[in-house]
């Protein structure tokens, strides 16, 4: 290389390093595997089985759950770099991707970062400090005051008014960011905002800065090189946002007009140009009425960065690798153009029911849309554990169409049409978000979700339920003929005379579906539904496919057990269904006179008293007989009626010890 | 393998005609079979279910394994009798916890589940099954006990007792059975769903497993009217014969179940634990279906039975791939015989192409003989009307030939089933392995005709038998009351011969649609595969 600038010598890079995670580790590994570049993994104990660290080429584990033991323990990271033979790192987004210290260390440790250099970093890390550097570049930006006091807190919220917004100095994404709308919320927002923010970024430095209601927030993608070159990438809108952390984004945006666009892409490469910005990073700005503000420089790749590459067709992550190798960017501003809509959604394990809370678990099927064309970036395959200690985010789509409307019909469909089963998701939260009249409106100010009602959670038609419990009765039919230990080869469910119907029932999306079945002797089944009577041919089943039709309309469903449940996704998507037992476990009844003494003994102790409420398998009596104590226990919850005997008294074989009712409550369930 | 090539012209009027009658007869018999699914009726079963009670068909579907085939024996049992068609009674082969088994109860809805002679007779069949195949026994046990209204209805009470050769000393039986069952190392498993007093009460008595139900079982010698009647105590039924009296203090009840569907679920539990092992060889699961449509089996057999038909059309609508290979196909062609598979299992079949021959018969001897070598199960499928007569062929050695082939039918030791799809008669029936000759399963086709001889042929015998008694004694011959007698008898021959009739009688396992006989022949064997599948290494002396 004949000229390099920049922070460090540039050498071709061989094998690289993911310092992260999920769905942006496989990103990165893509992105080198087009590069020729071979890849390296870390993992915490949870991810083991992830499919990140299947792919690739090497892997260390990193002996630890929370993500301080693992993905924020930048030694850790450099020695495992050092372990695989990476001679790169690259952080992706969140954990140490902003942090200057873990990037000077790499450096130090004879590592290529591939990121923006470690002062850049430093400088846009301190929000406040970068809010006054902006300013003083003349770039627009909101009044803010950083406190380290509740006292000083309240002061600076006067100052700027409420509502106000406190902020993480150190890091983004959301993390440490609480709405206080009047003063008697603020000491208890402060104290959680610190505790959020020193657990996700080390540093418990909070900021207020002043609230814009009904906003937009803007962002523009920079990329810029050792040689001078920078350019930006046009703008992302990613307004829709729940908790403060983005749930669509897309670009363009509906909100800028050619001449506002163009003064918020001046002010970030102005923004860039005076930080000398290497690598990619995104300058944030809040819109509202035609006017912005600067609102922090995201030193590092983004989330959302896949929508920008949709309508520029550049990659971000080859660029960001080229750019650490000491390479020019592969294209000038003029080469850029921005063409089509293109709007990502990201799947999250929460319940938009609960207040979008995160709702760890494992993904028992997942398999990504076929029914529409769209980029998923997707941290999970089925099988893959959604661990409670790290980022609820499972997947992001991502839809490129000619026009906004079409992009939005597009993704909804692609997410509608994903099967991601076993865990609870906004899925179809997204969807309906998606199809909305406001957001095709392109009314997305951040309030959207307080503000348009979506509804949380889908409701199915009767009939979508219907078809989906016939899939997974001819799914397990079918299964249960193939494993049949005899009679193997005889037509399913074969009768030489009338006898009742097979039935099987189940709990899906809160209706019982209650199902009876016969086969018929040409093949088919005569199914019999809320006293319908269906005729189903099936052509396949049993192997995970359901392929059947309904009274003449066709369709393949997929479907797995997992325990009780079947997971089944057919044209109506995703669909859950409970099977109800088929032998309702029958309530005990209380033993007519009472519990018995199984042979003659002495009384050693009595453990509960009448009126006592017992739970089955509740000590209630000790009896010794033939030297040895034997433990009469609850046979079934209840009620103690009576006590018949005490201690230290001689009882007969049979004699009754005590009766136990069932109890009122569990009587009348 | 060779495989049969048919000709049977599916666009002639014979076979439109022979499928336009079967189907008349399949709808005449699903009428039936419909009635009595039906049990005691829909008020009953109201009545029933009012108490948490089901009818038995329910109980039974309930047990079976999901989606597992299930075949029922003589459905039809009383039909045309005092009792309601299938004789408050269902027993029948079904899979429970992956184990072949019989599994047979009374309806409490027909006459509370009392005995009749007829479905008497359906138990009994069930324990033989049992035993002979080897099958766990599982009975649903609620019986208002023998029906003691007596004779014969409202007919002439006499006039029953005049024929009738039972007697209650020949009773009990079915409790030496179920014994002998345990003896034998089969599993029996009872399940009281309701009243089981005075002999009934030996039902679970002799039983290796009893589930109770709480408030629901009563088993007891005798029931509150006896225990007056016998010495004067006021005995309260739940203390007397209750489930929970018999599950805490007798130690009768094994299991105590909260309902019929807990006690469901609880027999299934037993069958889970019992360990079971088939004894015979598993079928190959490499098979194909027949390469005709057994659809066509519909047109095959004329009503009349009096068009002859290839019997081979038939094997190769119920056979592996049609394939079969004939043995000594070009001697004693009246009988062919021949080696191929049913779902698997191998078999050798017998199946009539007209009348035995001496030929036919000693080709039938030899062919049993080298099916007991094998150790192969034999499937016998009628069309005979009997062995030929005539002065020529009896000096050629008919009687001592027949004698033969049921000499080695007789003492084979290989399942046999039989299917009766035209004409059964005379010793024909015998040699063929009819119903007496202990064929683990015997099956009859709408068209099958069981007799001693053909209905017109009785006619014939006894108009001759009566004028030559006639004219022995010198007296006229009354032409026009033998010709009444002669129709009369030709009548009732022609409906007593028929297989409705017969398996009316359970004098069969059951008349089955001519397009199950490939999966009933499955099940037969499968169930025959239970036990140990052992050829015969000696037969009685051949007459030579």
């Amino acid at each position: 290389m004949a000229h390099v600038v920049g922070p460090e010598p540039a050498r071709p890079i061989r094998r690289l390093l993911v310092a992260n995670r999920g769905e942006i580790a496989r990103r990165i590994f893509r992105a080198c595997r087009e590069l020729g570049i071979s890849t390296a993994a870390v993992y915490a104990d949870d991810d083991a089985a992830a499919p990140f660290v299947a792919e690739a080429d090497v892997a260390v584990a990193l002996a630890g759950r929370s993500a301080a033991e693992t993905y924020l323990d930048a030694a850790k990271l450099i020695a495992a770099a050092a372990r695989a033979g990476a001679d790169a790192i690259h952080p992706g987004y969140g954990f140490l991707s902003e942090n200057a210290d873990f990037a000077r260390g790499v450096i130090e440790a004879g590592l290529t970062w591939i990121g923006p250099a470690p002062e850049t970093i430093a400088k846009m890390g301190d929000k406040l400090a970068a809010k006054a550097l902006m300013a003083s570049a003349g770039v627009p930006t909101l009044a803010a005051a950083k406190v380290s006091s509740e006292r000083q807190a309240r002061q600076a919220a006067r100052a700027i008014g409420y509502p106000v917004l406190i902020k993480a100095a150190a890091g983004g994404g959301g993390r440490g960011m609480r709405l206080v709308e009047t003063e008697k919320d603020l000491r208890a927002a402060l104290a959680s905002a610190r505790r959020e923010a020193g657990a996700a970024f080390g540093d418990d430095t909070v900021f207020l800065e002043r609230w814009v209601g009904a906003a937009r927030h803007l962002e523009i993608q920079i990329l810029g090189d050792r040689h001078g070159n920078l350019v930006h990438l046009f703008e992302r809108e990613c307004s829709i946002q729940r908790r403060h952390q983005k749930l669509i984004e897309e670009s363009p945006s509906s909100a800028l007009d050619e001449k506002t666009r163009a003064a918020m892409c001046a002010a970030a490469l102005t923004a860039a140009k005076s930080l000398s910005y290497v690598s990619a990073g995104t300058v944030e700005f809040l819109l509202a009425e035609g006017e912005f503000w600067f609102l922090e420089v995201n030193a590092r790749l983004q989330v959302e960065h896949p929508v920008t590459e949709a309508v520029t067709g550049a990659d971000i992550v080859i660029e960001q690798i080229r750019i650490a190798q000491g390479e020019p960017l592969s294209f000038a501003q003029a080469d850029l153009k921005s063409r089509g809509w293109a709007i990502e959604a990201r799947v999250c394990a929460e319940d938009p029911e609960r207040d979008f809370l995160p709702a760890p678990g494992k993904v028992l099927a997942w398999r990504a849309s076929r029914a529409a064309p769209a980029r998923f970036d997707s941290g999970v395959e089925t099988g893959t554990l959604v661990s409670s200690e790290f980022d609820a985010m499972v997947a992001k789509v991502i839809a490129h169409a000619a026009s906004r409307r079409e992009a939005a019909a597009l993704l909804a469909r692609a997410l509608e049409t994903t099967r991601i089963q076993g865990l609870t998701t906004n899925r179809d939260f997204l969807v309906a978000c998606l199809r909305s009249p406001q957001f095709l409106a392109g009314d997305t100010t951040t309030d959207f979700i307080d503000r348009a009602a979506i509804p949380r959670r889908r409701v199915f038609e009767r009939e979508a339920l219907v078809q989906s419990a016939i899939a997974a009765a001819m799914e397990a039919q079918a299964r249960r003929r193939a494993r049949a230990r005899v009679l193997a080869s005889m037509p399913t469910g074969w009768r030489n005379t009338p006898m009742p119907l097979e039935g099987v029932a189940y709990d899906a999306a809160g209706e019982e579906v209650a199902l009876g079945y016969r086969a018929q002797r040409d093949g088919s089944f005569q199914f019999v539904v809320d006293g319908q009577a269906r005729r189903v041919v099936v052509h396949c089943a049993g192997h995970g496919e359901a392929d059947f039709a309904i009274d003449g309309l066709r369709a393949t469903f997929l479907v797995d057990p997992a325990g009780e449940q079947w997971l089944v996704h057919g044209p109506a998507g995703d669909v859950e269904l409970a099977e109800r037992p088929r032998y309702p476990v029958a309530a005990g009844a209380e033993l007519t006179g009472g519990l018995k003494a199984p042979m003659p003994g002495v009384i050693r102790a009595v453990a509960v008293k009448a009126g006592e409420r017992v739970s089955r398998g509740q000590l209630l009596v000790v009896l010794e007989a033939m030297k040895m104590e034997h433990r009469i226990l609850a046979p079934h919850d209840g009620v103690v009626d009576e006590v018949g005997v005490t201690v230290g008294e001689q009882v007969g074989n049979g004699q009754r010890l005590l009766s136990l009712s069932i109890a009122q409550a569990q009587a009348a369930e | 393998m060779p495989r049969l090539q048919s000709n049977l012209d599916t666009r002639s009027e014979d076979y439109a005609r022979n499928r336009a009658d079967m189907l008349q007869m399949l709808e005449e018999m699903n009428a039936l079979l419909e009635e009595a699914a039906r049990g005691g009726g829909e008020e009953a079963h109201r009545r029933l279910a009012a108490r948490g009670k089901m009818p038995l068909r329910q109980r039974i579907a309930h047990a079976l394994d999901r989606d597992s085939p299930f075949l029922e024996i003589s459905p039809l049992a009383a039909w045309r009798s005092d009792y309601q068609v299938g004789s408050g009674f269902v027993l029948g082969v079904g899979v429970i916890e992956g184990i072949e088994c019989v599994t047979l109860g009374h309806d409490p809805s027909v006459m509370a589940g009392a005995f009749n002679p007829f479905n008497g007779k359906k138990l009994m069949r069930g324990l033989e099954i049992a035993r002979v195949n080897r099958l766990p026994y599982v009975q649903f046990v609620e019986s208002a006990g023998a029906d003691l209204r007596g004779g014969g209805g409202d007919g002439d009470p006499e006039a029953a007792l005049r024929r009738d050769t039972g007697h209650f000393a020949e009773s009990g039986r079915l409790f030496y059975e179920i014994t002998e069952l345990s003896k034998l190392r089969i599993p029996t498993i009872s399940v009281v769903f309701g009243a089981s007093t005075a002999g009934g009460a030996y039902q679970p008595g002799m039983s290796d497993y009893n589930i109770l139900i709480r408030g629901q079982s009563q088993i007891a010698l005798g029931g509150p009217p006896l225990v007056k009647m016998a010495t004067g105590e006021d005995a309260d039924v739940e203390s007397l014969a209750g489930a929970e009296m018999h599950a805490t203090v007798s130690g009768l009840g094994d299991y105590l179940a909260e309902d019929e569907m807990d006690a469901i679920a609880k027999c299934r539990e037993v069958m889970a634990h019992l360990n079971w092992k088939k004894l015979g060889p598993e079928p190959s699961g490499r098979f194909a279906e027949p390469a005709y449509d057994p659809e066509e089996l519909l047109g095959l057999v004329p009503r009349d039975l009096k068009a002859p038909f290839d019997i081979r059309e038939a094997i190769a609508r119920i056979v592996d791939d049609s394939y079969f290979e004939e043995f000594k196909p070009l001697y004693g062609p009246t009988l062919v015989c021949g080696w191929t598979s049913v779902c698997g299992y191998p078999v050798g079949i017998l199946a009539n192409n007209g009348a035995l021959f001496s030929e036919s018969s000693e080709k039938a001897a030899q062919f049993i003989q080298l099916a007991n070598l094998s150790d192969t199960p034999l499937v016998f499928l009628h069309n005979i009307t009997g062995y030929i007569v005539g002065s020529d062929f009896e000096q050629r050695g008919i009687t001592k030939n027949g004698s033969k082939m049921i000499n080695a039918v007789s003492n084979s030791t290989v399942p046999h089933v039989s299917m009766i799809l035209g004409a059964s008669y005379g010793a024909g029936n015998y040699g063929m392995s009819g119903r007496a000759f202990g064929p683990r399963f015997t099956f009859i086709w709408p068209t099958a005709k069981i007799a001693v001889m053909g209905p017109r042929q009785m006619a014939g015998v006894m108009s001759i038998v009566g004028r030559a008694a006639a004219a022995r004694r010198g007296i006229p011959f009354d032409e026009a009351a033998d010709a009444k007698r002669a129709a009369n008898v030709e009548f009732w021959a022609e409906e007593r011969s028929k297989g409705l009739f017969a398996t009316s009688r359970v004098s069969d396992d059951g008349m089955v649609d001519p397009r199950d006989s490939r999966a009933v022949l499955a099940m037969a064997l499968s169930a025959a595969h239970s036990n140990q599948v052992r050829g015969a290494k000696e037969f009685g002396t051949w007459r030579m």
